[in-house]
């Protein structure tokens, strides 16, 4: 019949109208900035370092491979390594980076480098308010650009937990390791474990 | 004098507008003139008292017929100015046409007698008295214009109808494409 | 004019102090500060003002309710940043409106272009004189009172067309061509539609319409009056091309329209005739279907005269917000069609209800339920078969068809 849609349509927006205000489905809008939605977890946009423990400069994952550098397509990564070395979480003495800048006025949240980084030190962030009004603060440096393994597993759980699951295993079997060849009698191969 | 103040300021305004439509050279100008003439045509049946004629002449000319001569001259591409004002070449036998109409018309109103007599009480003409007159006394006149009013509504129907496509259809050359139904398209 | 009824000669002698007439006698106690002679210009002076202030801050109201209620029946807030709840965003759009640059293009017709705004305007506050607000309270009681208003509104029809025209710009004159056909094509059934309320109240006057509606016998509660009133808001709605009639200023086809070439106070100006034809066409509504200021049980007749008005204009407003939120904007040719094949025979069966209405008028008990039923028979008839004739058979089934 002529009109039944019409009056069909009345009444799903008179409903709209009313619902708006009980009803939280019926008005989903989120009022930034002073509301704002949690990000997805796998939502990302520039790359931070993440470092274990409490020490930044002692903690930080990054051993300077520069395969993030090479591999990023803007080129905005720079690295320079250091002289020192300093031991990782396996006890191993690794490189470590002395400079380590991102533009992020370049950096298109590609997230390519965390893709190819080996050692899960350099991953995707989440904030997206970093608008400012000096254009020399778009480049950021290691101090700015490093944050915690607990930040980190904030922002991705999965992603932390799986890493660090794989890290405490392989430092189990390391240790494991260590302490077969440690107790076999000298001259003798061990039995695998 | 100043009481009759309004009439001759809507009757200058009037004439002007009326002359503005016939000399201004772009068209659309001119069809607006002549719809402000209306106006003051239709103000000065105000003045006379006469409400229903005033405001019936403001509804259908300037409404209506205003918008038709608009219409015909947007269709009709005839908006584009000439090279000026087209002086013809018999303006004096256009003058004397004129002065003969215009002696025929005001002369004798001039020379009547009942300028004489003195105006009868303005009965102010209610819209009931003009319903009951016009459909006891002038019913015929009503329905003879109902009548035209009919006539010129097929009349316009029939002239914009489009012929009914009577072509054959032209012979399939390729394959007819193949024809998917809506349901296989959605996923489910 | 000597016909119109002077406004202060004409008083109603019940309820004369009550807060019913307390802006009549507001009115009469300013005038009679003046000298005698000056009294009626006086008085003239004070309700023009009155019904420029009202209908001015109506319109402010009515620009941010719209926005917050279209936001609510779209699932968001309406703007709420400027003042509480959002309600000085009137203000900013008017500042931001007058301090917006005036662009005239170059080739457009300067003086078409600067008068079209003012055509529109002028006219459309002259069709709120004859609006009887509240009881004694129409600014004029012209005794063609409804036929000086049509005259009106048809007379800002120009305005369209010249604001077109004189912006030299194609999108603009389609725009005006489109909305000019369509406000002539609806006049009719508006016109059509206000025929049974004049036929049954006998008198043009919107005074004697109102007080042909006593309370519970409005026309609206009548076959006939539902039919015309729907019809008469439709024509409205397009008349003062409003969404689901907006194609003129469709703003996703043909960028403004005939208002793409308008901006700053003019086209402030334009908005503001658009809303205040939509005011008078409403007030009209009220008046001829609604029973004005007329209450609609009798025992609700302490509530003031004004206050009803107040509320069924509202009601009214609020009910095109609410089609401007859920229709889907006309096509052309689906416009005019509704409107020449479905809203003119109907409004004309609608005339010959009224008649049939009018002429069983005496009947008792049986006699009134066979009156209701064979008009409501005969209207519903029409709807059903004209409606069936707008579907448009003419078109096959969709089918999708894909390159082999």
């Amino acid at each position: 019949m002529l009109g039944r849609a019409i009056i069909q349509g009345f009444i799903e927006t008179g409903r709209n109208f009313v619902g708006s205000y009980y009803d939280p489905e019926r008005l989903t809008t989120v009022q930034y900035p002073e509301q704002t939605l949690p990000p997805d977890e796998h939502a990302r946009t520039i790359p931070f370092l993440v470092y274990d423990g409490d020490d930044p400069s002692q903690g930080l994952r990054c051993t300077a491979c520069t395969i993030c550098e090479l591999e990023c397509p803007p080129q905005c990564i720079s690295i320079v390594k250091d002289t020192v070395k300093k031991p990782d979480y396996l006890g191993k003495m690794q490189l470590q980076p002395k400079v380590f800048d991102i533009d992020i006025s370049v950096c298109m949240d590609c997230g390519i480098c965390a893709e190819v980084c080996p050692f899960d030190s350099i991953k995707m962030d989440q904030v997206f308010a970093l608008s400012t009004g000096d254009r020399q603060a778009l480049l950021l440096h290691k101090e700015q650009l490093a944050k915690s393994n607990l930040y980190f597993r904030q922002i991705h759980p999965g992603e932390a937990a799986a890493i660090d699951a794989a890290r405490a295993e392989q430092k189990r079997k390391a240790e494991a390791k260590k302490a077969a060849i440690a107790s076999a009698p000298s001259g003798f191969p061990s039995p695998l474990p | 004098m100043l009481s009759e103040f309004p009439f001759y300021a809507l009757a200058l305004v009037t004439l002007f507008a009326a002359i503005a439509a016939m000399t201004l050279r772009n068209l659309v100008h001119c069809a607006l003139c002549a719809a402000a003439a209306f106006t003051g045509v239709g103000a000065l049946y105000l003045l006379l008292d006469a409400p229903f004629v005033g405001f019936a002449q403001l509804l259908v000319y300037v409404g209506a017929v205003a918008i038709l001569i608009i219409f015909a001259v947007l269709l009709t591409c005839a908006a584009e100015t000439g090279p000026g004002i087209a002086f013809s070449s018999s303006w004096l036998a256009g003058v004397c046409a004129v002065a003969l109409v215009l002696a025929g018309l005001v002369l004798p109103i001039l020379m009547s007698p009942s300028l004489d007599r003195l105006a009868p009480p303005v009965a102010g003409a209610p819209v009931k008295d003009i319903g009951n007159q016009l459909m006891t006394i002038y019913v015929l006149p009503l329905e003879t214009i109902g009548l035209l009013l009919t006539a010129a509504l097929i009349g316009a129907v029939v002239i914009a109808m489009q012929d009914k496509p009577d072509a054959q259809p032209a012979s399939d050359v390729k394959p007819p494409p193949r024809e998917i139904a809506d349901k296989d398209l959605c996923l489910r | 004019m000597r016909s119109a009824r002077n406004p202060l000669a004409r008083l109603s002698t019940e309820m004369d102090g009550s807060i019913d007439q307390i802006f009549v006698s507001t009115l009469h106690r300013i005038a009679s500060l003046a000298p005698p002679a000056a009294q009626p210009l006086v008085s003239m002076l004070l309700i023009i003002a009155g019904i420029m202030v009202v209908f001015g801050s109506c319109f402010a109201l009515t620009t941010i309710v719209e926005r917050k209620t279209l936001g609510r029946m779209q699932n968001r807030y309406g703007p709420n940043r400027v003042g509480p709840f959002g309600f000085f965003q009137p203000i900013a759009d008017g500042i931001k409106m007058l301090t917006k640059e005036d662009i005239v293009p170059f080739s457009a017709d300067k003086a078409l272009h600067f008068l079209a705004p003012l055509v529109l305007t002028v006219p459309v506050w002259l069709a709120f004189a004859v609006l009887p607000v509240g009881r004694n309270m129409a600014a004029i009681d012209l005794d063609a009172g409804i036929l000086f208003f049509f005259a009106i509104g048809s007379a800002s029809e120009l305005s369209v067309f010249m604001a077109g025209w004189s912006s030299q710009n194609k999108y603009s004159l389609i725009g005006a061509m489109r909305a000019i056909a369509q406000m002539i094509s609806y006049e009719v059934p508006l016109l059509l539609a206000a025929m049974p309320v004049l036929m049954l109240s006998g008198s043009l006057s919107l005074a004697d319409i109102v007080q042909a509606q006593p309370p519970g016998h409005w026309f609206l509660f009548t076959p006939w009056g539902l039919a015309g009133f729907g019809m008469f808001l439709i024509a409205a709605t397009a008349e003062s091309n409003r969404s689901p009639f907006d194609l003129p200023e469709g703003e996703s086809e043909i960028i403004a329209g005939y208002l793409t070439e308008y901006s700053g106070f003019k086209y402030a100006l334009f908005f503001l005739g658009e809303y205040l034809g939509l005011f008078a066409v409403t007030g009209l509504a009220v008046t001829l279907y609604l029973g004005g200021w007329q209450a609609p049980v009798s025992f609700l007749q302490w509530f003031p005269s004004w206050a009803w008005f107040a509320l069924k204009f509202a009601a009214l407003i609020l009910l095109f917000i609410w089609a401007r939120a859920t229709l889907p904007r006309l096509r052309l040719d689906q416009l005019l069609n509704f409107a020449w094949k479905f809203l003119v025979p109907l409004a004309l069966l609608n005339l010959l209800v009224a008649g049939i209405w009018w002429w069983t008028g005496r009947a008792q008990f049986p006699g009134l339920l066979i009156r209701w039923l064979v008009c409501s028979a005969i209207l519903a008839a029409a709807y059903i078969l004209l409606g069936r004739g707008l579907k448009d058979h003419k078109l096959p089934p969709h089918r999708y068809h894909y390159a082999v």
